[in-house]
């Protein structure tokens, strides 16, 4: 049991009084994030990295950073769950299964009931997660020491696939935005032949497009713009919770334990296999919904259902949690936000992959540790602080939305301190917005900006190793398997497609 | 789902066949300036522009693919109505317009007044109301921004007139 003595000293290290307040900071700038709209998990972390800059320089401060950036994530995941609740404002698009059941909930007068069992049930698939990356990653990172370039490239090629295979809507849009991800990706100097690639003599482009820019502007601007449509007012119930309606709400809450064992399976699994939390939270729901007793009152105003608020946010909890694992052991993340944590590291020095295991113990385990601790704190925030992060949705939006958008020009900035970066900030926001409402996916198109450049260098690396033969991506058992399973995840949907369009015909 | 009906300023179908034709675009250059950089397969493996080369192919092929079938069968729902889109283009343009006036009169002067300006046209507040706000958070974030964190943001020619860069 290495794992559990190496947890205690990640204890030692999370529990310091400076990590405890910036956990407590973190989680509630995170649910402020979270529940303002226009800043979310993977923009809010953006917009922040540059202010930890400073502070990963003094020793130990990488760890004090991360769990900063982390908090903020639990944070953000938890304050989802508020506005779906009480304004029928998905905050975050994990939440937007939540608003099924949890609105009707509130419109009944129990949204408090409501908003503690989202809660409880984030908390309680965020712990599964983080048992599972306790227990797993060790493993996964041993395992992944004995990785090379072929190998590194089957992995990237088996998420991006997964993109493919998993997502709910057209998979040509899916292809047509993770293909745009890496035309952008590409852009600037190759590493490899030292060439500049599609910068068309333009200097801002020698170093290409930051993600983070594309993170804050996809997801920031784009969100403002699309909720600008729905005009300039929110109208919300009034959340009341207390002690005595909590409470009720954990008597309640063991009824639905099988819901919660297959949310969270559901959710970790999505989360490590790069599906993410937003189809883990309506895959989660939608099985709930078949096999629950109640399942014909899902969703339904009359007699909406507390299991179908536990279910999507159990699950999106557990994917947004377990998307970390990948990220940590392989360098490979399987979220935006585990992608903007990621360029985290790289900023502060740390090489994301299985060497942090063994190279970097306090960073990891210090971090994995204050995932447990994180989630605790953001219970109790949200728990108490409901009707406080209510009335920031109150403030009119004319007074919000410059200042939402004044933040997301001084992040665009800071990242690289370019003002290039902060128009272009303003040309992804137009992309986002049209993007986000022809339902072009944003998730592989930010991911393949991350991981692009490295895929193309793994595989060039690997071309290297076999002289340009393509069979070096089935030469053992290990890479041989992912690559066929990423083929297999490719051609899924048209598959699948091919098959129903038969099946009509016949 | 949304209170401003009107006329509809662009369907489905239009929008979505002009950003297919754009992505189509974007991949022609795509791919123009990989075979400029080379797209072959030397004897050590691809050249600098070979990926490149294949993600402009999949860009056209794939957003072809989208702009036919929406030619096709596409949706004739509104995409954006002509009230939505006027609201849209009123927070667009002059964040477009903050996003230049950064540049000349640095970070601090141009938020102060892009806050100013959206309370006065789209909120309607008295000025009672603009100035403590707009003042308050350029100076929150001087604060935090220049004093606190040590992190310098663009500065303009008030900063230089104070003293402040």
């Amino acid at each position: 049991m290495e794992e559990i003595s190496s947890l205690m000293h990640g204890f030692a290290v999370a529990l310091s009084p400076m990590n405890l307040v910036l956990m407590f900071v973190g989680v509630v700038l995170g649910v402020l994030i979270g529940v303002l709209p226009g800043l979310g998990g993977a923009n809010g972390v953006a917009i922040l990295l540059p202010l930890t800059f400073t502070m990963a320089q003094t020793p130990g401060g990488t760890t004090s950073a991360i769990i900063l950036l982390s908090c903020i994530y639990w944070g953000a995941l938890f304050g989802g769950a508020i506005t779906s609740i009480l304004f029928n404002i998905p905050g975050e698009p994990w939440s937007v299964a939540t608003t099924f059941d949890g609105y009707p909930l509130a419109q009944q007068g129990r949204a408090g009931n409501a908003l503690a069992a989202a809660f409880t049930s984030s908390f309680i698939g965020a712990l599964v997660a983080v048992v599972l990356i306790t227990f797993l990653s060790p493993f996964v990172a041993r395992f992944a020491l004995q990785f090379g370039p072929p190998e590194y490239f089957s992995v990237y090629l088996l998420t991006f696939c997964a993109f493919i295979g998993m997502s709910k809507g057209n998979p040509v849009k899916t292809i047509a935005a993770m293909m745009l991800g890496f035309a952008l990706a590409a852009v600037g100097l190759d590493k490899v032949t030292g060439q500049l690639r599609l910068t068309f003599g333009h200097t801002e482009l020698l170093k290409g497009f930051d993600f983070l820019i594309a993170v804050i502007g996809l997801f920031g601007i784009g969100e403002i713009l699309k909720t600008l449509e729905e005009g300039l007012e929110f109208k919300g119930t009034q959340a009341k919770i207390n002690a005595r309606v909590v409470l009720e709400t954990w008597k309640e809450l063991p009824r639905y334990w099988l819901t919660s064992i297959r949310s969270s399976a559901i959710g970790c699994f999505m989360g490590i296999v790069p599906g993410g939390a937003t189809p883990a939270s309506f895959m989660s729901y939608g099985v709930a919904q078949r096999m629950s007793r109640q399942g014909a009152h899902f969703g339904s105003s009359d007699k909406p259902q507390i299991e179908g608020v536990v279910a999507p946010e159990t699950a999106a909890h557990a994917a947004g949690t377990s998307a970390l694992l990948p990220m940590l052991t392989l360098g490979v993340p399987g979220s935006p936000t585990a992608a903007v944590l990621l360029g985290g590291l790289l900023i502060w020095g740390l090489q994301p992959g299985p060497l942090l295991f063994t190279e970097q113990k306090d960073f990891v385990w210090g971090l994995i540790a204050s995932m447990y601790l994180g989630n605790i704190a953001g219970l109790i925030v949200v728990l108490t602080c409901v009707p406080l992060f209510a009335a920031i949705l109150r403030i009119p939006f004319a007074i919000i939305a410059p200042v939402i958008l004044v933040i997301c020009a001084i992040g665009a900035y800071t990242v690289a301190g370019a003002m290039f970066d902060v128009y272009m900030m303003v040309v992804f926001g137009v992309a986002g917005y049209v993007f986000s409402k022809l339902n072009y996916p944003l998730a592989p198109l930010v991911l393949a900006i991350v991981l692009g450049d490295r895929a193309e260098e793994s595989f060039r690396q690997a071309m290297l190793v076999s002289q340009g033969d393509l069979g070096i991506f089935f030469s053992n058992g290990l890479v041989g398997t992912m690559t066929v399973l990423a083929l297999g995840l490719l051609v899924w949907p048209f598959l699948a497609g091919l098959m129903a369009r038969l099946r009509g015909k016949s | 789902m949304s209170d401003f009906s009107g006329r509809p300023a662009a369907t489905v179908r239009v929008v979505e066949m002009v950003v297919a034709a754009l992505i189509a675009c974007g991949g022609s250059v795509v791919i123009y300036d990989s075979i400029r950089l080379g797209s072959k397969w030397a004897e050590d493996g691809p050249q600098a522009g070979y990926f490149p080369f294949y993600i402009g192919l999949i860009l056209v092929v794939s957003s072809a693919a989208i702009f036919f079938k929406a030619l096709r069968a596409g949706s004739r729902a509104t995409f954006v109505t002509v009230p939505q889109l006027k609201l849209v283009l009123s927070v667009l343009v002059p964040t477009a317009i903050y996003t230049a006036a950064i540049a000349w009169l640095g970070m601090y002067v141009a938020s102060t007044l892009f806050i100013a300006w959206f309370m006065w046209v789209l909120g309607r507040y008295s000025v009672a109301r603009i100035l403590p706000v707009a003042l308050g958070v350029s100076v929150f974030f001087f604060l935090l921004f220049e004093i606190w964190f040590k992190v310098p943001l663009p500065k303009g020619p008030l900063e230089a007139a104070l003293g402040l860069n």
